[in-house]
């Protein structure tokens, strides 16, 4: 993927720096309130939710079952509409394309619209290689390119700046890239916004090329369609004489009509507005009005192989509206840097993974950052079961096993790192398997119960360093059944209210110490359930 | 050209991911639930254009008024009390609506791109609109000629936007079955925002950051007075 993100720590490393960023920490729990808050009201006014919620999953699940006939009927229509469709296998061949058709122009600037989908490819610096200079138009992404910094949030990139701190990017580096800040620039919102409408109009009036992303191409017609609150999209997309678009293929919705879903949904799971500002629809190019060229440039970079994991496809229903990252735990304390990836938050978790494939280890650690409270799932307008994809990329991290891997299918081992886990599961496997070393194992455990120490040794301190460890108890569930329970169950016909109660009692009483025995119990009840009438 | 085999690529790629070998029959649709609603409440047409100015009102429009017979007024006196120096309408504006303008007035053609950088200079730009949707407080241009080319509605700082009484739908699902989604389209909510400064909502910073919508309504046995004013009339 994008070169920029390369040689990124792993997650617990980046977020070990970040949490301690207390200025960080205060920005996004602000915005992160401040947003989940206003989108519950938003969502609270469509009594249709969940059937459009419903709607919005069916639709793109649809499209991704049938990718390859809305594929080739999106090229045709575009092709018919006037435009030119590209086919990109991966990021370095979609910036090639784009850097082609570039040059072939002469010019040597564009303006852009913000777009993942170039965070993803790296496109910027792309073009920078080739001489040619990208202008991010957007406040945010101005922001970000300015401070030479990276986005954190997939709707609010600068999200992790406050006020003062964007004050003083501007001042400082604005006149490196064109018209200077106004001086003595205040950190009033409104006025950073006017210092960022100065700089970037002579931008917009003078530069020939616009790129965009696509939050949604219509197969039957050939429209793409952007959602946007400032206007810099409509800029980028009406005044250059030339637009490229860059758009993953699982940006595709089959008809006009399925916009009556997503358009509902979208603005509302991400900014919580009923709807956005500005939302563009152009199909090819129009004469006489807006770019006289249209390129799109269909992406795959993962994308098929994500598509090929029935339980991990899923993912490509994303509709990027950041519903997830605001609700997240993790996220707000963590920030989207940590994730190492233009894809923060719970969807970057299970989406990056299976882009990139899971052989760094940041991609390893990702499926990991998480709680699994499920929230992600509650907000996804498109209904994403994040938790489920999340288990299953750490079960493929820990056992390996089947995958895709740039088109090809293929077995992959556990990834570095794990084996300790690996290791300690299958040796818990095996000895749940195994009654006589699990009753041996458990004698052992509680036998030695003072000589535990406080943290463990080796990799595993890991987790002792932030919890301890659970005292153990005497003795075991085995030996407690054993002592209360001298005779056989089967004479124990007409006792039965007896032994209830006295269960019911002892259960009371040693629930302190039951923490431990409620994992182990699970080999111990196979034994002894099946006569032990008395347990329920 | 690697193009050509790169698309050929992704294709195999897809189908070997469906398990799909072979181009398969044209997809069935019809098995996506649409049980939602076409609108979510049961209103008349006066409850719609109600809720139509609340909600650009909501997003910092500022609604008026109006009836036919008073629209010239209303724009003029809304060029007024802008202090617009020069202002643009597209071709095929009704003529009429204009007849009370002083100011400077420029009309762009439907064959030529106008030049963006003439079009700073202009401080407010007057249009229709192809429709407006009153649960999102929407206004849809559609590039017709009563609207004019995209970047003139972009570039002037102010845009005044009439909408009249047949272009009001209740919702979404109203308002795709009316449209041609192959004309370039510019889907206004309010005017241009930003929240990317800690989530603070601030007006600007490309598109227009004044939004006048003047909404049309059926003359009355006696007209109302004119309802030009700062004050949203919602």
């Amino acid at each position: 993927m994008s070169g920029t993100y390369l040689g990124l720590p792993s997650f617990p490393k980046a977020a070990h720096d970040s949490t301690r960023d207390t200025q960080l920490r205060a920005n996004l729990t602000h915005a992160t309130h401040t947003i989940r808050t206003k989108r519950a009201t938003a969502i609270n006014e469509l009594t249709d939710w969940p059937q459009l919620r419903a709607a919005g999953a069916a639709i793109k699940d649809h499209t991704l079952h049938h990718l390859d006939h809305y594929l080739l009927q999106l090229e045709a229509a575009v092709t018919a509409a006037g435009g030119t469709v590209h086919w990109a296998l991966d990021a370095n061949e979609a910036n090639t394309i784009a850097t082609q058709i570039i040059k072939n122009t002469g010019e040597t600037e564009v303006v852009k619209i913000k777009s993942m989908t170039t965070q993803e490819t790296g496109l910027n610096h792309a073009l920078e290689t080739a001489g040619i200079h990208a202008y991010e138009t957007d406040l945010a992404e101005l922001i970000v390119q300015l401070a030479n910094d990276k986005p954190s949030h997939i709707l609010v990139p600068a999200i992790h700046k406050n006020r003062t701190e964007i004050r003083d990017i501007f001042t400082t580096h604005m006149t490196h890239w064109g018209r200077p800040a106004p001086d003595n620039l205040t950190d009033n919102p409104t006025d950073l916004a006017e210092a960022a409408r100065l700089h970037l109009r002579e931008k917009f009036l003078n530069t020939k090329i616009g790129i965009s992303g696509a939050n949604f191409m219509i197969a039957e017609t050939g429209t793409m369609v952007i959602l946007e609150s400032e206007g810099n999209g409509r800029m980028c997309l009406t005044l250059p004489d030339t637009l490229i678009t860059i758009a993953g293929i699982e940006k595709i919705i089959p008809t006009y009509q399925d916009l009556e879903v997503f358009l509902q949904t979208l603005p509302r799971s991400s900014t919580a507005e009923r709807m956005n500002p500005y939302t563009s629809l152009w199909t090819g190019t129009t004469p006489h009005d807006g770019p006289h060229t249209f390129h799109l440039i269909l992406l795959d970079n993962g994308r098929t192989d994500t598509l090929a994991d029935t339980t991990g496809q899923q993912a490509l229903r994303c509709i990027r509206c950041s519903a997830c990252l605001n609700v997240c735990p993790v996220y707000e304390r963590a920030g989207g840097h940590a994730y190492g990836s233009p894809y923060p938050g719970p969807i970057g978790a299970i989406l990056t993974p299976q882009l990139r494939g899971t052989t760094t280890p940041l991609d390893t650690s990702l499926p990991y950052a998480s709680t699994l409270c499920g929230a992600c799932y509650d907000v996804c307008p498109v209904a994403i079961n994040i938790p489920q994809v999340l288990v299953h990329l750490r079960e493929r991290i820990t056992q390996g096993g089947p995958t895709t891997t740039h088109g090809t299918r293929t077995t992959i081992q556990p990834a570095k790192g794990h084996r300790l886990e690996r290791t300690t599961m299958r040796a818990t496997r095996w000895t749940l398997n195994h009654p006589t070393a699990l009753q041996h194992a458990h004698n052992l455990a509680t036998h030695t119960r003072h000589l535990h120490p406080q943290h463990l040794p080796g990799p595993a301190h890991h987790w002792t360093d932030t919890r301890n460890l659970p005292p153990l108890p005497p003795h075991t569930f085995r030996h407690w059944w054993q002592h209360h329970h001298q005779t056989p169950p089967t004479t124990n016909t007409g006792k039965g209210t007896d032994t209830r109660s006295e269960t019911a009692t002892d259960t009371g009483t040693d629930t302190g110490t039951a923490g431990t025995d409620t994992g182990t119990g699970t080999g111990t009840g196979t034994n002894t359930q099946t006569d032990g009438g008395p347990q329920q | 050209m690697t193009t050509n085999t790169s698309r050929d690529e992704i294709l195999r790629r897809i189908r070997q991911a469906l398990g799909t070998p072979t181009p398969t029959t044209p997809p069935d649709p019809t098995t996506i639930p649409r049980n939602y609603l076409t609108t979510h409440a049961h209103r008349t047409p006066q409850q719609t254009t109600n809720l139509l100015a609340d909600n650009l009102t909501d997003y910092r429009a500022t609604v008026h008024r109006t009836t036919e017979t008073h629209l010239p007024h209303t724009i003029a006196n809304l060029l007024t009390h802008h202090g617009t120096q020069r202002a643009i309408t597209p071709p095929g504006l009704p003529p009429h609506w204009l007849t009370h303008i002083t100011t400077p007035l420029t009309t762009t053609t439907t064959d030529t791109h106008p030049d963006p950088h003439t079009l700073d200079t202009i401080d407010t730009v007057i249009t229709h609109s192809a429709l407006a949707i009153a649960e999102t407080g929407t206004i849809i241009l559609d590039a017709s000629p009563d609207q004019g080319h995209r970047a003139i509605t972009l570039i002037p700082d102010h845009h005044i936007c009439i909408i009249t009484p047949d272009h009001i739908v209740e919702s979404l699902p109203q308002a795709l079955p009316r449209l041609n989604p192959t004309r370039p389209q510019t889907w206004i909510s309010g005017p241009s925002a930003t929240s990317d400064i800690e989530l603070t909502r601030i007006e600007g910073v490309h598109g227009p950051r004044t939004l006048d919508v003047i909404i049309v309504t059926a003359e009355p046995s006696t007209a109302p007075a004119e309802t030009v004013s700062d004050e949203p009339s919602a």
